[in-house]
């Protein structure tokens, strides 16, 4: 694998000289990996929105880098469009950005842009579709008809059709009911696994990060204060609480369990996994009436 | 003490659109009892909005009837009562704060409805206590955390010494310690005897109330104490929503064979069984 997007010592100020001059970045460096599922947390005001706005050039750093795939948007020389492209970016709410007449217009909007022939734009909206569930009755349909749950697929298929090397999203289930979170959540993780596109999901909700991502950025004041698998993360779950943060109830369940005095690993962020310990812990202790454990017993729901 | 109810709804029918024959809430009762605190759940466009809108008069019923304390929405008279008695808290903080300073804007409303400077002084005071934003009283809103400002809006309302509080999202866009914060001021109200009713989309919130109502289409499907909605996953999946963590664990492990009892619905509640079923060493 190779590194998709590198950030160097980044700092962002906003209101630089003014009394309010805030540091919403402050030494931020890390890398991602090509084909990587990153989940980013923290708690509010901590910089994630600043920092997923620099992939894409929407914010300039103060001073330090970013690269993304190797290159430095900032240079001279480098076409900042062309990161556009490279980084599709869906904002929080991104269904109040849809405008066009029918779903399939609004979803063809990006694509059109990047300067594609009619016949491959059409090709990228019926693939984008696919990916979101959309089919062709919702594609001739005004946006504005739909629900909120199906107007926020099209505003990602809108992205997806623009088929970047990088999908970022910020909160992209809130405000949707279970199965409307599970939907979306799952058609990204399907797309993901389709095209080996990195993903990078903002989002408060640790069941989703742990069911979803393979590492786990959390940011605190300004700063990078984690940066690891989402196994090693759930682990720390003392120092998450302490940024305000949280672990999935499956996690707090076994950290209780420990607390209490039980020999049992905290390691545990699925349901699934969460199954198959204590299964293994009650067969320990009963060996004549083992329960068989079904499943290789991996990290996965 | 008044011994009615304080909120009671009849056959409640609503549509946004009368020309339409889709009912955004179709033939709903209830009540709400002093005190209580009633979740509400349902999928996205199954009319909880639209119910809790009509719980202090923001929108009035096209037939059946809401009472709040036994006074009749519908009749303007009580207009200014009802909007004491019940409280409203919205999704956005950001939407509900007017003030620069979070004590002016706690002290807003009774401002305007001009009580005297006193008297305002106490019950801000008051009001940021229990809402737990007192030591902020003197920043400004647009410096403080998603879930404190919810807490700021939380006492604007708190302020107007409320006998029930209806919480429209309120979580929703707040982060882990946000909603924690909140959730605590919902037990700190509920401890004073004020009835809360929440509308929400988190499993984990809705099992800590005394109550759960679910909605679909416009209907209320499902009702009983958290345990009770809780232990049927299948029918909850059928109405787009789902059951907490904790209770999904439980029913794996029914599921996978071991013995683990009805209503385990928290997180607590699950590591105390699991921790009487694995306590001992393995052998």
């Amino acid at each position: 694998m190779s590194e998709i997007i590198r950030a160097e010592h980044l700092r962002y100020v906003y209101n630089p000289g003014m009394p309010d001059e805030t540091a919403a970045l402050d030494d931020v460096s890390f890398s991602i990996e090509e084909g990587d599922f990153v989940g980013v947390i923290g708690s509010t005001g901590s910089g994630k929105s600043t920092l997923i706005s620099h992939f894409n050039g929407l914010n300039r750093p103060t001073s330090g880098r970013i690269l993304v795939d190797g290159r430095d948007m900032w240079s001279s020389g480098e076409d900042l469009r062309s990161f556009r492209f490279l980084v599709g970016l869906v904002f929080q709410y991104p269904e109040y950005q849809l405008f066009e007449e029918t779903c399939a217009k609004d979803i063809a909007y990006g694509p059109r842009n990047m300067g594609l022939d009619e016949a491959e734009v059409q090709r990228r909206v019926q693939e984008a579709a696919a990916f979101t569930g959309l089919g062709p009755d919702l594609l001739a349909r005004s946006p504005f008809e739909l629900s909120g749950g199906q107007k926020r697929r099209v505003a990602i298929a809108g992205v997806m059709a623009m088929r970047p090397r990088i999908l970022v999203l910020d909160e992209p289930a809130a405000g949707l009911d279970p199965a409307g979170r599970d939907t979306i959540l799952s058609q990204i993780r399907d797309y993901h696994e389709k095209t080996g596109i990195t993903v990078v999901l903002v989002s408060h909700s640790m069941e989703d990060i742990a069911r979803y991502a393979n590492r786990v950025l959390v940011m605190s004041h300004a700063k990078v204060a984690m940066y690891d698998t989402v196994e090693r993360i759930f682990a720390r779950a003392p120092e998450l609480l302490e940024l305000g943060l949280s672990v999935p109830q499956v996690t707090q369940i076994f950290l209780k369990l420990r607390q209490m005095g039980l020999d049992i690993p905290t390691d545990v962020y699925t349901t699934p996994y969460a199954v198959k310990t204590i299964l293994k812990a009650w067969n320990a202790r009963h060996p004549e009436h083992p329960i068989p454990l079904e499943g290789g017993g991996v990290h996965a729901s | 003490m008044n011994t009615k109810p304080m909120l009671q709804v009849r056959d409640l029918h609503f549509r946004y659109d009368p020309e339409q024959p889709t009912y955004a809430v179709n033939g709903v009762s209830m009540e709400v009892h002093r005190g209580e605190f009633v979740a509400v759940l349902g999928a996205n466009g199954c009319g909880k909005s639209t119910l809790a809108k009509h719980l202090n008069a923001i929108l009035l019923p096209e037939t059946g009837t809401v009472l709040v304390e036994g006074m009749d929405t519908r009749e303007e008279d009580h207009l200014y009562d009802i909007r004491q008695k019940v409280g409203m808290v919205f999704q956005n903080p950001d939407n509900q704060i007017v003030a620069t300073i979070v004590e002016e804007d706690v002290a807003f409303a009774l401002e305007n409805l001009g009580v005297p400077t006193p008297e305002i002084r106490t019950r801000i005071d008051e009001a940021m206590k229990m809402a737990g934003i007192y030591d902020k009283k003197d920043k400004a809103p647009y410096k403080l955390s998603g879930g404190q400002k919810q807490r700021v809006a939380i006492a604007g309302v708190i302020a107007m010494r409320p006998d029930c509080l209806v919480l429209d999202e309120a979580t929703a866009m707040l982060d882990p310690r946000g909603r924690a914060q909140v959730m605590q001021t919902i037990r700190t109200l509920r401890a004073a005897g004020i009835s809360i009713v929440s509308i929400t989309h988190y499993m984990e919130e809705a099992a800590q109330a005394d109550r759960v109502l679910v909605m679909n289409q416009g209907k209320i499907v499902m009702e009983g104490t958290p345990e009770e909605v809780f232990s049927q996953t299948e029918r909850l999946k059928s109405y787009h929503l789902d059951v907490p963590q904790a209770a999904e664990l439980r029913d794996q492990l029914v599921a996978a064979g071991l013995p683990m009892p009805e209503n385990v619905i928290t997180p607590e509640a699950c590591a105390e069984a699991l921790f009487q079923l694995l306590q001992g060493s393995p052998a």
